[in-house]
């Protein structure tokens, strides 16, 4: 077996490269063979490695397909924000669905204010899903992220309710991605299924990408409840007896503002970030996921229900 | 041309009783790939268990579907990086259906560690998981022989099942084998060398999967582009502009390059190569880019741009190709199928079955039908032409899936030769 030597190495090809070629490819054959793609875009730091992915796929021409944004209202506003931004700037079409539409027309009910909303996503999703017709979701799901991501195809197959069957996914060979399906069913793609959150920063830092600076170290009012590093907000406000104190955070995700927990950290830069997820010793979302930590099989059932 | 990548694609075959799972969880907590919540989640269920250390193989446990039900899902997708390189491990389960998940897993890798316990040496199932190693063309096979902790680490014992395996390998074409002794269980050879195999010169298991040449795996004498998507802006700046958007599958391509494109034949020129950073002179694979020709020429999704002093690929609507089938309902010779070839897909007809292959024997027997995880040799019809090469010379062009139009299953995997 032939092994390369250190000092031949050369690194004109990076994983960076061999990555960002193949989800080029899986974003080209959604355009290419699925009747009415959408890419989900929620202003967060992978779907915006997604925007540059598809402008890299389809420049010069416009995307061949509209951004969604599916809002639960909890968002931070500076995702909002950069939301906003990024879509103008390219000069893409974005449709953004809110959890308050659905829940005006009673398909989702809130008991509670204050609780997070992720649950309820895939009732938006679906409605959205069945007002244009897509036949096709890009998201920007990773399968380092958690263990039902690990073993989910990077065309994904769903049912007429928007449903995740882990025990009857179609084989994926080589990259022949089958993209057939019928009238009602849909398809969720990921085409970065393959990054890491490493790759993601390295690529965030390579190409300069705009990301919103809830990402980067700040000062902010957060409370300590359960372990959790929790920001105050006028959602999160501090039960008797909690103190409100000033920490210097970061988000390594931007998610549902009730349950998404920030990092202490002072990474003010993308570099200073990448050194700090090299050494890290935590993952993703067991840091800043409160929902995904109730049970171990959390993400499991909310991709069966039909999230992302 | 120099395009070493730095992401290495590899997979396990084995069973759990070789100690599968042991070896990947060892792999990723020597390497430093494992992150405190996942550590003390499996520690808590060691001890749940009533172990007296923590089991390493947990790592590797599946989703509640799976432990409710007690089966378990084909192919899981695991990473981790050292400072060298950056590995994807598609992890199969060593049960049932092994065929069609270790096809699965395969038809993506580089390389594959076949794991032996070197109590039992070379058995059966070496020899499946070998021959699908060699039939799914994967390029280089590390053969680890673990638990050399229970035949007291023994030189001797190693070299004999190396003996024996280097012949069968030899018999199945595959070339570049490389064996470890090794013990997943204590961390031997696996990314610390230990002190116990200190007659093993060769490198170390995760050394090797840094250092492993994987730039020759991609085929790069002869330009394949199978035209993906064609982009026409149809904008006042880019009035005229007509890209052909693909990835390119082998081989390198520069500005002026006289090329054909088929079925149809028609011969021109590159003008440029674009990308969203510019244009470039050369490209290669596996670069996704898009190329502008000299001539208004009528292309569409599913032709494929050649260079034209290079070895064409064949231009038919018959050929033999070695199928696996994969679903739970058989083959019909009596259907129409669906072949998805590159870009292209096309309405297919098996017009014979020449033969099912017995994956532990390798015999040959007549075959009616084919079942899952039969491998059997077909010869196929198509509608169209498609543009294609042996399997053996490009992967990509030489690889097809197989679609039901009745359920939009993917059915099979097929391999021209």
């Amino acid at each position: 077996m032939k092994l390369v030597e250190d000092n031949l190495r050369k690194h004109t090809f990076t994983h960076l490269d061999a990555l960002e070629s193949e989800s080029i490819h899986i974003m080209r054959e959604v355009a290419a063979e699925c009747k009415n793609p959408a890419l989900l875009f929620s202003g967060g730091k992978d779907s915006i490695v997604m925007l540059r992915l598809a402008e890299k796929a389809f420049r010069p021409a416009k995307f061949p397909f509209p951004l969604v944004h599916i809002d639960t209202e909890h968002n931070f506003p500076e995702v909002i924000e950069c939301r906003d931004k990024l879509a103008a700037d390219l000069g893409e079409r974005l449709i953004v669905r809110s959890l308050e539409d659905s829940i005006k027309r009673g398909s989702i009910v809130i008991k509670d204010e204050s609780k997070p909303r992720n649950p309820f996503q895939s009732v938006t999703l679906l409605e959205t899903i069945a007002e244009f017709g897509f036949d096709a979701c890009l998201g920007g799901a990773r399968r380092d992220e958690e263990k039902a991501r690990a073993k989910e195809r990077i065309f994904s197959f769903r049912d007429e309710f928007g449903q995740w069957d882990p025990k009857n996914q179609r084989p994926e060979l080589w990259d022949t991605y089958n993209t057939r399906v019928h009238a009602g069913e849909n398809i969720r793609v990921f085409p970065i299924s393959n990054w890491t959150e490493m790759d993601i920063w390295e690529y965030i830092g390579r190409e300069k990408l705009h990301i919103p600076n809830i990402y980067f170290a700040h000062e902010r009012e957060v409370i300590r409840r359960g372990g959790n590093v929790i920001p105050v907000s006028h959602l999160v406000q501090p039960k008797p007896g909690e103190k409100v104190e000033i920490a210097t955070v970061r988000f390594r995700t931007v998610g549902d503002m009730t349950c998404t927990a920030p990092v202490e950290s002072t990474a003010r830069t993308v570099d200073e970030i990448i050194e700090e997820t090299a050494t890290t010793r935590i993952t993703e979302r067991g840091a800043t996921r409160m929902d995904d930590q109730t049970s171990d099989a959390s993400m499991e059932l909310r991709k069966k229900e039909g999230y992302f | 041309m120099s395009n070493t990548t730095q992401l290495l694609r590899f997979i396990t075959a084995g069973s759990v009783d070789d100690g599968k799972s042991t070896l990947i969880g060892r792999l990723l907590h020597d390497s430093k790939s494992i992150f405190e919540d996942q550590f003390s989640a499996i520690s808590k269920t060691s001890e749940k268990r009533g172990m007296a250390a923590v089991d390493l193989s947990l790592l590797t446990d599946g989703l509640q579907a799976e432990r409710e039900q007690g089966i378990t899902i084909d192919v899981a997708y695991r990473y981790f990086a050292t400072p060298k390189r950056k590995f994807i491990i598609g992890d199969t389960p060593g049960h049932e259906q092994y065929t069609r998940n270790m096809v699965t897993a395969a038809s993506t890798a580089n390389l594959v560690v076949i794991l032996i316990d070197a109590r039992k040496g070379v058995l059966t199932q070496t020899r499946r998981h070998s021959f699908l190693a060699s039939l799914v063309g994967v390029p280089h096979v590390v053969l680890a022989v673990n638990k050399m902790d229970m035949v007291d680490y023994s030189q001797a014992r190693f070299d004999e099942i190396v003996a024996e395996y280097k012949v069968f390998a030899a018999q199945l074409g595959l070339h570049d084998v490389h064996c470890i002794p090794l013990s997943a269980l204590n961390g031997d050879m696996v990314v610390d060398r230990g002190d116990k195999l200190d007659w093993y010169k060769g490198p170390a298991l995760l050394e090797l999967l840094e250092k492993v040449e994987i730039d020759h795996d991609v085929n790069t004498s002869d330009f394949r582009f199978p035209v993906q998507w064609v982009c026409r802006p149809q904008t006042d700046e880019h009035h005229d502009y007509r890209g052909f958007m693909g990835r390119i599958e082998a081989g390198e391509v520069s500005v002026g390059d006289e090329v054909t494109v088929l079925p149809s034949g028609w011969i021109t020129r590159v003008k440029e190569i674009d990308t969203y950073n510019g244009k470039l002179q050369t490209a290669f694979a596996p670069q996704s880019v898009t190329l502008t020709l000299e001539d208004e020429i009528d292309i569409s999704r599913g032709d494929m741009i050649v260079k034209t002093d290079h070895l064409p690929p064949k231009v038919e609507k018959e050929f033999d190709a070695t199928l696996c089938w994969l679903s739970e309902s058989p083959l019909d010779k009596n259907r129409k199928y669906l072949v998805k070839h590159t870009t292209r897909t096309a309405k297919a007809l098996f017009s014979r079955l020449d033969y099912r292959v017995d994956v532990n024997t390798l015999e040959q027997h007549a075959a009616e039908k084919l079942h899952m995880n039969d491998i059997a040799r077909v010869a196929i019809k198509t509608q169209q032409p498609l543009v294609f090469d042996s399997y053996e010379i490009d992967r990509a062009t030489g690889s097809f899936i197989v679609i039901d139009e009745a359920t939009n299953n993917t059915v099979a995997a097929g391999m021209i030769a």
